[in-house]
């Protein structure tokens, strides 16, 4: 069958299991060829991080029965399968959320803990990895391990935020909290440029719950950086009741090409910012509208139409932060490659994992159409995100180079240690890595 | 808290997980019978720390019928209310695998149409005692008419449907209600790869399907239901024609 990921691109030819049961997993493990296998959840990973081509996929949708709850400690046991959505769908009515959300809940927990992802709220929470008490992981020898870390600690490491290559998660743990409340209050600003946005996100960083900067990324100049900075609180008021329900609308067909040309998406963004006064405004929104806004419109990535897109995201840390992330916004303008709005969020703390995406730093991420010469502007991007010590994202990447790669992530070694033990001859493989050489060169 | 009790046979399959979810849900205590126990028990906690059920898991093999009398003996004990059933296991194997081992073959139709026969006769009587519940048997398109496909294994479809038929009538009388699902496509490990296939189902919608036409006391019913239409072209094809198809 043929798989993508959320960007649509690349596309990969793939035989695909659909394990149910623990022994189908194995039995999946054991019957891939030199070409390998690589598990894929949701296939909400933007790149080719779950696709295989010419390989296997092991698809883990099937397995999303949930093992154990302890309200005591908030401790959940489920399989990989289960979606975030899934778990505060049933957990919310009983008072628990997950402390750590990606910005869709369609995402599977196993890909969730793959990508080591984070939310609107790092620099509270951390990353999601820093929450898993505990993985069991099928090894490329058929054996099932549980890697915490007390037991394993080294391939525990290497799986959080580990793109799936050191085995497939059959059953994980993770610590839930109680939900202080089902709405957040959120309260949106208007931001004149980039300046701006940075000393309202040092103010926010310490103090808010979630936050979240929209910019417009066509603007220049004393412009840049423009967008609206949305901080939220949970509300207090509202308690435990449900919010109403809605019916949420999809994309039904692939928009044309010419809805994003760029006067299309000015006039969008323009649109989507100015719609706010000067004061601000202030509203009370269901806890998962508020965590989840791109949800509420099905397959929204047809927008981009059949040729798909790209999603750039980075980290800078601190330090070089206020540079880097303007200047990856003076080239992107310049460019004109037009974008949607970019979404820019603080992250708190290095994560838990060897290829752990978060530092303490400014997350910059960005959609661009797939069309020709997008290779040559992400690599410029890639050389900016270098040269201000950041990192690319693996869940969105699909055009980063196996050099820039090697740079960005200094426990590359580490983690190739882990995989030459754990899996020797290469079982699990990805397009990815084969792309980025994660295991190595020539390998 | 709806208070029934439901006996889920052949408990692995996508669609009896997926029933056994809707029945836990409405808050029925539910009961996992098959061969894969460990995989079961997983199942019956899931069903435990998503809706707060009450599951246990008994082992249980088609082709062991000296065992149906006590396995349903256990379920009687365990049960709260009245007992349901949802028989959900059967075995398939296209012709073309079978070929002409007949060993496989025997052991398919047993398993297929024996097993439930087994389980269906020692169960009839505890539901007349008991003067409610509902038995709701996974039937197929395949036993509505023979196809090179799979012929074997639709007669043994075919035969549990005449079956299902007399024990409806039977057991109208004293108030129990008998529904045959006969599901078309459904997205299972049993078509996950099949080239052709149309209009696949989730086994979610099938076994939310289920429950409505069990609770309906329906008779027959087509999953989903416009399975009805191609079917019912199907076996109105004249046999001179219908022999020369490929389908």
């Amino acid at each position: 069958m043929e798989l993508a990921g959320w960007g649509r691109t690349p596309r990969a030819s793939v035989r695909a299991a659909r394990p149910e049961r623990l022994a189908e997993v194995l039995a999946a493990i054991g019957a891939a060829d030199g070409r390998g296998i690589i598990a894929h959840g949701a296939g909400r990973s933007y790149g080719d991080q779950a696709l295989n081509d010419g390989g296997q996929v092991l698809l883990t949708g099937r397995l999303d029965r949930l093992l154990a709850f302890e309200p005591e400690s908030g401790v959940l046991e489920c399989e990989p399968g289960v979606s975030v959505g899934e778990v505060l769908r049933l957990f919310l009515p009983r008072g628990f959320a997950l402390p750590v959300v990606p910005g869709t809940a369609f995402t599977t927990l196993g890909g969730a803990v793959a990508n080591d992802v984070h939310g609107k709220n790092h620099d509270r929470a951390g990353s999601l990895g820093d929450h898993v008490e505990w993985l069991d992981l099928a090894l490329a020898s058929g054996e099932v391990v549980r890697a915490s870390p007390e037991t394993e600690p080294e391939l525990f490491r290497a799986t959080i935020g580990g793109c799936g290559l050191t085995g497939v998660i059959t059953r994980l743990a993770l610590r839930m909290q109680p939900a202080a409340s089902r709405r957040v209050v959120a309260r949106e600003e208007r931001m004149a440029n980039l300046d701006a946005f940075f000393a309202a996100f040092e103010a926010a960083r310490g103090a808010a719950e979630f936050s979240v900067g929209w910019i417009d990324a066509l603007e220049r100049g004393g412009a840049s950086g423009r967008g609206i900075l949305e901080i939220g609180r949970f509300d207090p008021e509202s308690g435990g009741d449900p919010p109403a329900g809605s019916r949420l609308p999809g994309v039904p067909f692939d928009f044309p090409s010419l809805a994003l040309h760029p006067l299309c998406v000015r006039l969008f963004n323009r649109y989507h910012l100015q719609r706010l006064d000067e004061a601000g405004r202030e509203r009370v929104v269901p806890l998962e509208r508020f965590l989840f806004p791109l949800d509420a419109i099905h397959d929204w990535n047809r927008v981009y139409g059949r040729r798909g897109f790209h999603q750039f995201q980075c980290v800078i840390p601190d330090v070089a932060a206020r540079a880097g992330i303007g200047a990856l916004l003076a080239r992107v303008s310049r460019s004109g490659a037009a974008s949607f709005l970019a979404v820019l969020k603080t992250l708190g703390s290095t994560g838990r994992g060897h290829l752990s995406f978060a530092l303490r730093g400014y997350t910059l991420a960005l959609d661009f159409p797939h069309r020709r010469g997008i290779a040559a502007l992400f690599a410029e991007l890639e050389s900016i995100v270098r040269d201000h010590g950041g990192r690319v994202y693996l869940a969105k990447d699909s055009l980063l180079s196996a050099a820039g790669f090697a740079a960005m992530y200094p426990e590359l070694g580490s983690f190739r240690e882990i995989l030459h033990r754990v899996d020797p001859e290469g079982r699990f493989q990805s397009d990815m890595a084969r792309r980025l050489e994660i295991r190595g060169a020539g390998s | 808290m709806s208070g029934e009790t439901w006996l889920v046979l052949g408990a692995s399959s996508a669609i009896a997980r997926a029933f056994a979810r809707e029945v836990a849900a409405r808050g029925d205590r539910v009961v996992l019978a098959g061969r894969d126990e460990a995989d079961l028990q997983i199942t019956a906690r899931d069903l435990v720390v998503r809706h707060q059920a009450e599951a246990a898991v008994l082992a249980f093999d088609a082709l062991a019928f000296d065992s149906h009398q006590d396995l349903l003996s256990e379920v009687m004990a365990y049960r709260q209310g009245p007992l349901s059933i949802f028989l959900a296991f059967a075995e398939m194997v296209e012709q073309a695998q079978l070929g002409a081992n007949f060993a496989a073959e025997r052991r398919m139709l047993e398993a297929t149409y024996l097993g439930a026969v087994s389980i269906l006769s020692h169960l009839a009587p505890l539901l007349e005692a008991a003067g409610a519940g509902r038995v709701v048997v996974l039937g197929s398109v395949a036993g509505d008419r023979g196809r090179p496909k799979n012929y074997s294994y639709g007669s043994a479809k075919a035969g549990l449907h005449a079956y299902t038929q007399g024990l409806r009538a039977r057991l109208w009388r004293c108030g129990v209600s008998v529904t045959t699902i006969k599901p078309g496509f459904i997205d299972t490990s049993m078509t996950w790869g099949l080239p052709g296939l149309f209009l696949v189902a989730s086994p979610e919608a099938c076994a939310r399907a289920c429950l409505r036409h069990a609770l309906n006391g329906a008779a027959v019913r087509y999953v989903p239901g416009f399975w009805w239409l191609i079917m019912g072209i199907i076996k109105l094809a004249p046999e001179a024609i219908f022999k020369r198809l490929n389908i």
